[in-house]
């Protein structure tokens, strides 16, 4: 059987615009969560999200090239820029068939989106950018990055919500290990910060406001303060490889893709049940051929909501039994947010970091302990210890469920 | 500011050219101007000089000349039934 390696890597996102800041800020428990500068939120319930700070596209693109790129297309090209300089790869043209990519995005081309409609319902305008519907489709950022970099075998975009990149990256990953392909660059990306979408995020009454504290410590994933979760923007992309090709070129192997389970629950649009995500990750225990008391370390889903993290609790301990307080599980979103489509991506990248470093990135701002998630969550520090196998959950609104295992590189 | 004038403005605006690439007899190839960046130029045009351009008539607008000169009369409100008759002939045989 092939087997898959993950070779390159790249992140833009609020808590760090390349693999090495986003970790650091990471395991620096550093949130990257604060009142919202793309637009004047003064009106919304909710004024915080997780944002690119400091972003000027003008500093990454040509002007030429921008008028074709909506801020989620943006951060892919970034993200996949950073990822093949990383894996020191140069695809050979005979070869191009053979290397695809695929990127989730839960929510599209939401600035191009929410500016189209504010011309057309507000301003009355009579007709809209030609480049909406190039800039503003959901496979938009796979597109440009396929052409950015020749890839011209199996490629497309994923929309399953918050499961988007998980879901991106285990079909990738599948590609590449049942002979599709022999490099798939895949990941996520979104950029859902505007008013429309705020606004209509606001009315789940499932986000955290921040209101009369610290915006950067208003997520806190299993804490019994928790309040909600917090919106982010980024993207993160990986390199997956077939191994012997890796190696054949000398690649540094970052960790190996193992297992994938994806399920759906079938229950509810936005309540997630025990069942369907528990399925997910036994999936990918037993592709990957692992013990469940073999897992060291779970990159949770972990939302911050009141729902989600005790639902999440209760699936960990049906599948991990005993173990399931011995293995350490943390939630990233606590810091970078959730990054929607992308989250699955930007937290497997993490999941890896801590698989080849031996560090565990923590819960950040927690301050209680809550008896419904009563695991071993990192709480606010960083911890050393070698993890050798690793899982990142992501469980979608709607029940789509997408698990991916990872294991020390060897 | 003459159509001449505006519509080469424009089209060097658009397509982030240096000013003085665009000349009156350039054409759309010359340019680089592919067809979504028609698209772009037709609509800065309509913006420009609040008009509408009718697909058959834009069809047809393959070089700055050809631009001016449609432009010049559907913004003077003369006919254009030979426009649109001509991209209707060049539909028919086009492909």
């Amino acid at each position: 059987m092939r087997r898959v390696v993950i070779t390159g890597m790249g992140v833009f996102a609020s808590t760090g615009k390349d693999v090495e800041s986003f970790f650091c800020n990471l395991c620096h428990a550093k949130s990257g969560i604060g009142r919202i500068r793309q637009f004047d939120p003064s009106s919304l319930s909710v004024q915080i999200a997780a944002e690119v700070a400091g972003y000027n596209p003008e500093e990454y693109f040509p002007s030429k090239r921008l008028d074709l790129l909506d801020r989620f297309s943006q951060f892919s090209l970034i993200a996949a820029s950073q990822t093949m300089k990383s894996s020191g790869l140069e695809v050979r043209e005979e070869e191009c068939g053979r290397f695809g990519a695929v990127i989730g995005s839960g929510m599209g081309g939401a600035q191009g989106l929410d500016h189209g409609y504010h011309e057309l319902y507000a301003k009355q305008a009579t007709r809209l950018h030609p480049f909406t519907i190039p800039k503003i489709m959901h496979s938009a950022p796979v597109s440009q990055v396929c052409m950015e970099y020749g890839a011209q075998g199996p490629s497309f975009s994923t929309a399953t919500a918050c499961s988007s990149a998980g879901h991106a990256i285990g079909e990738a990953f599948h590609l590449v290990k049942f002979g599709l392909a022999d490099m798939m660059l895949a990941g996520g990306a979104d950029s859902p910060i505007t008013y429309g979408m705020m606004r209509s995020w606001e009315s789940v009454r499932v986000l955290a406001t921040g209101n009369g504290g610290d915006p950067s410590r208003a997520c806190r994933p299993f804490s019994a303060d928790r309040e909600g979760m917090v919106i982010g923007e980024g993207a993160a992309l990986l390199l997956l490889e077939e191994i012997e090709h890796a190696r054949r070129r000398g690649a540094d192997i970052w960790a190996e893709i193992v297992g994938f389970g994806m399920t759906s629950d079938a229950g509810h649009i936005t309540q997630p049940t025990v069942a369907g995500p528990a399925r997910a990750i036994r999936i990918a225990l037993d592709e990957a051929g692992v013990n469940p008391e073999e897992v060291d370390y779970i990159n949770a889903h972990g939302t911050g909501t009141r729902l989600n993290d005790p639902i999440e609790t209760q699936v960990v301990k049906e599948v991990f039994r005993d173990h399931a307080r011995r293995l350490c599980i943390s939630s990233t979103k606590s810091m970078h947010g959730h990054v929607m489509g992308a989250t699955g991506a930007v937290e497997l990248a993490a999941t890896v970091l801590a698989v080849r470093r031996g560090v565990i990135p923590p819960t950040a701002n927690y301050t209680e302990p809550d008896p419904e998630c009563d695991l071993d969550v990192v709480p606010n520090e960083a911890r050393s210890q070698p993890v050798n196998i690793a899982i990142s959950n992501s469980f979608a609104f709607g029940g789509l469920n997408a698990v991916l295992l990872v294991r020390k590189a060897n | 500011m003459n159509v001449e004038e505006k519509v080469i403005e424009i089209i060097t605006r658009e397509q982030h050219l240096e000013p003085g690439v665009v000349k009156p007899d350039s054409t759309f190839a010359e340019l680089g101007i592919d067809s979504l960046d028609g698209v772009n130029i037709l609509f800065a045009l309509e913006e420009e000089f609040k008009i509408d351009i009718p697909d058959s008539v834009a069809q047809n607008m393959k070089s700055v000349r050809q631009v001016v000169d449609s432009l010049t009369r559907v913004i003077e409100g003369k006919d254009i039934s030979d426009l649109v008759a001509m991209a209707k002939g060049e539909a028919r045989t086009g492909n």
